[in-house]
């Protein structure tokens, strides 16, 4: 009964303030859900990550966790992550291009590129443990590989696998699938009137690649690059399942500061690690976004 | 450029002597191409074939071929356990996901057209902060989220989907984008508005169906990316498929690596399906376009 009166007038004050613009704190409503998730599981952590970086377990604010950043053995496994990360994001850039441009110049719609965009889906997505046993049970200490080479004579140890050399044959089995992923949209941008626009002109394909091409897919290319950096970066599962213990990168030195009960206090100097990786993920990323938004210009 | 383009390919005489000029050259690339990739074939196949052969065999490489290792998965209580953890994880992570991403992406683009940066913005920034870092910085919230769990859900897996839910959001955000621009939002729930269905209706009666193939990629793109999830559940001590593959390790090889080559191929089969599902949708629309 109560409601009958209110509602018309409820109606009146929301056309009215239609009509006024004042709708805006209503509509508010609308994305709180979601910037309260946010806020809570992505932005508040992040910003722990930050302030906990510069301070004790106790909450007193210090210096000593940044200022373990750096340590040698610190700075070491940053130099040992960043190689990592820029030789696999460079290789994994160059084959990826080339298995890309492999599939652009087949059938549109064939089985291999059917099969290539699929594979890559699935292998730059899922990597991880089961990476690190497929690799394990290859080219490991008793794995397939190894036990043929034996079988021919060549004596070949296994033990490569577990260190940097090791990681960085493994982590490409995700970076090329990725740089395919990432550069298939580019190489389609590449449309066949331009080639045909420099044939016209009287251009062969050297001329081609050298004033329309080229120049055309730099950007992307240092694009995708420079993902491929911060992917190699942030990747921890696949290094954690075969490296058991020991950081001999970044990712594994947090994990020995996170697990680690023996220093106390060293919880914070995961922290400080982190927003270390941060900065570098962040930097790259950034770069990232500027030279995406330099190709989209084309691209569409 | 869009007009001259199409009269350019709509120009079928002048492209078809360019074909046939073209013709022993492209014969020429193709079998080039099939060589070149072969090198690459067979660095991805070799690692995923050791897998299986490793699976299949008893004792080492020359020993008889055997299931035991794919029988004694059924065996192991807890990898079964962590098997369906991270089965429902991927299942409740991606409703979460949904219900939290799709009526805010409707209501954006509806009344509030000025937030679509930030709600993008916050979408794909987990792409930038690794998921290590996430770990790092979810610690002290998950000690308290796991204060706050009911005694009987004590370590359960399951509070990884908040988690997980953020580190799906940039591909659910790009797969749902995609869906929500090819079909006219504000005409539909307007339509629907006129009509006298509530907002609840809109969603799940006409955003929904209309989004499905969207809404589907979006699902199965955070299922693989959940069973596939290492990181945030092993240094938050919790325990789902991966790491208990991890942990198996120590016990069988064996098992473990069946373990893996089977979560590898259903998440294979998975995206493989995903493939078509996400294939139809573009090729209609540059045919509408054409």
């Amino acid at each position: 009964m109560t409601s009958v009166p209110v509602t018309p007038e409820a109606g009146e004050t929301a056309a009215r303030s239609t009509r006024t613009g004042r709708r805006v704190p209503l509509s508010w409503l609308g994305v709180v859900p979601f910037l309260a998730y946010v806020g809570l599981f992505l932005i508040l952590p992040t910003v722990l990550v930050v302030v906990q970086a510069f301070g004790t377990p106790e909450g007193q604010p210090t210096l000593a966790n940044v200022k373990a950043l750096g340590e040698s053995y610190v700075l070491e496994a940053f130099w040992r992550s960043i190689l990592l990360s820029l030789s696999t994001a460079a290789i994994g850039a160059v084959f990826g291009a080339v298995l890309a441009y492999l599939v652009v110049s087949g059938p549109a719609d064939g089985i291999v590129r059917r099969t290539v965009t699929a594979a890559a889906g699935v292998l730059a997505q899922f990597g991880g443990v089961t990476l690190a046993f497929a690799f394990m049970v290859s080219v490991g200490n008793q794995g397939l590989i190894t036990l043929m080479l034996q079988g021919t004579g060549l004596d070949v140890s296994g033990g490569w696998l577990y260190r940097l050399s090791g990681l960085i044959v493994v982590y490409l089995y995700f970076q090329i699938p990725l740089m395919v992923l990432v550069f298939l949209p580019a190489l389609d941008g590449v449309k066949p009137q331009w080639r045909e626009a420099t044939e016209s002109l009287g251009g062969g394909t050297w001329a081609y690649w050298r004033h329309v091409g080229v120049p055309l897919l730099t950007p992307p290319f240092l694009g995708a690059f420079l993902l491929l950096f911060a992917n190699a970066f942030a990747a921890y599962a696949t290094a954690a399942a075969l490296i058991g213990q020991g950081g001999i990168i970044i990712p594994l030195q947090i994990r020995t500061a996170m697990t680690s009960e023996t220093v106390l206090g060293q919880e914070n100097v995961a922290k400080a690690l982190a927003l270390g990786m941060v900065v570098v993920v962040g930097v790259a990323m950034a770069l990232y976004s500027w030279m995406q938004r330099r190709s989209a210009r084309w691209l569409r | 450029m869009a007009a001259v383009t199409t009269e350019l390919t709509g120009q079928a005489p002048a492209a078809r002597p360019e074909r046939g000029r073209h013709a022993r050259t492209a014969r020429r690339a193709r079998v080039l191409r099939g060589l070149l990739l072969v090198p690459f074939a067979a660095f991805f196949a070799v690692p995923l074939l050791a897998l299986l052969e490793f699976s299949t065999r008893s004792t080492d490489l020359s020993g008889p071929r055997t299931l035991d290792y794919w029988r004694a998965i059924g065996d192991n209580p807890d990898l079964l356990t962590a098997l369906r953890d991270s089965l429902l994880l991927a299942l409740v992570t991606s409703v979460l996901a949904l219900a939290l991403l799709v009526p805010t992406m409707v209501w954006v683009r509806l009344r509030l057209p000025k937030m679509h940066r930030v709600v993008e913005f916050l979408c794909l920034l987990p792409l930038t902060i690794p998921a290590l870092v996430l770990v790092v910085g979810l610690g002290p919230i998950y000690l308290w989220i796991a204060y706050f769990t009911p005694e009987a859900y004590d370590s359960s897996p399951l509070v990884l989907v908040f988690a997980y839910v953020v580190l799906v959001m940039p591909y659910m955000y790009r797969a749902l984008d995609a869906g929500l621009s090819a079909i006219d939002v504000r005409t539909l729930s307007e339509a629907a508005r006129s009509l006298g269905a509530g907002w609840f209706t809109v969603m799940v009666r006409v955003i929904l169906p209309n989004t499905l193939s969207a809404v589907l990629n979006a699902s199965l793109l955070s299922v693989a990316l959940v069973l596939g999830e290492f990181t945030v559940a092993s240094l938050l001590n919790y325990d789902n498929l991966q790491v208990a593959i991890n942990l198996q390790a120590q016990a069988s090889v064996g098992v473990s690596v069946a373990l893996a080559a089977a979560s590898l191929m259903f998440v294979f089969v998975l995206l493989f399906a995903l493939s078509f599902v996400g294939r139809r949708r573009p090729a209609r629309v540059t045919a509408e376009e054409k």
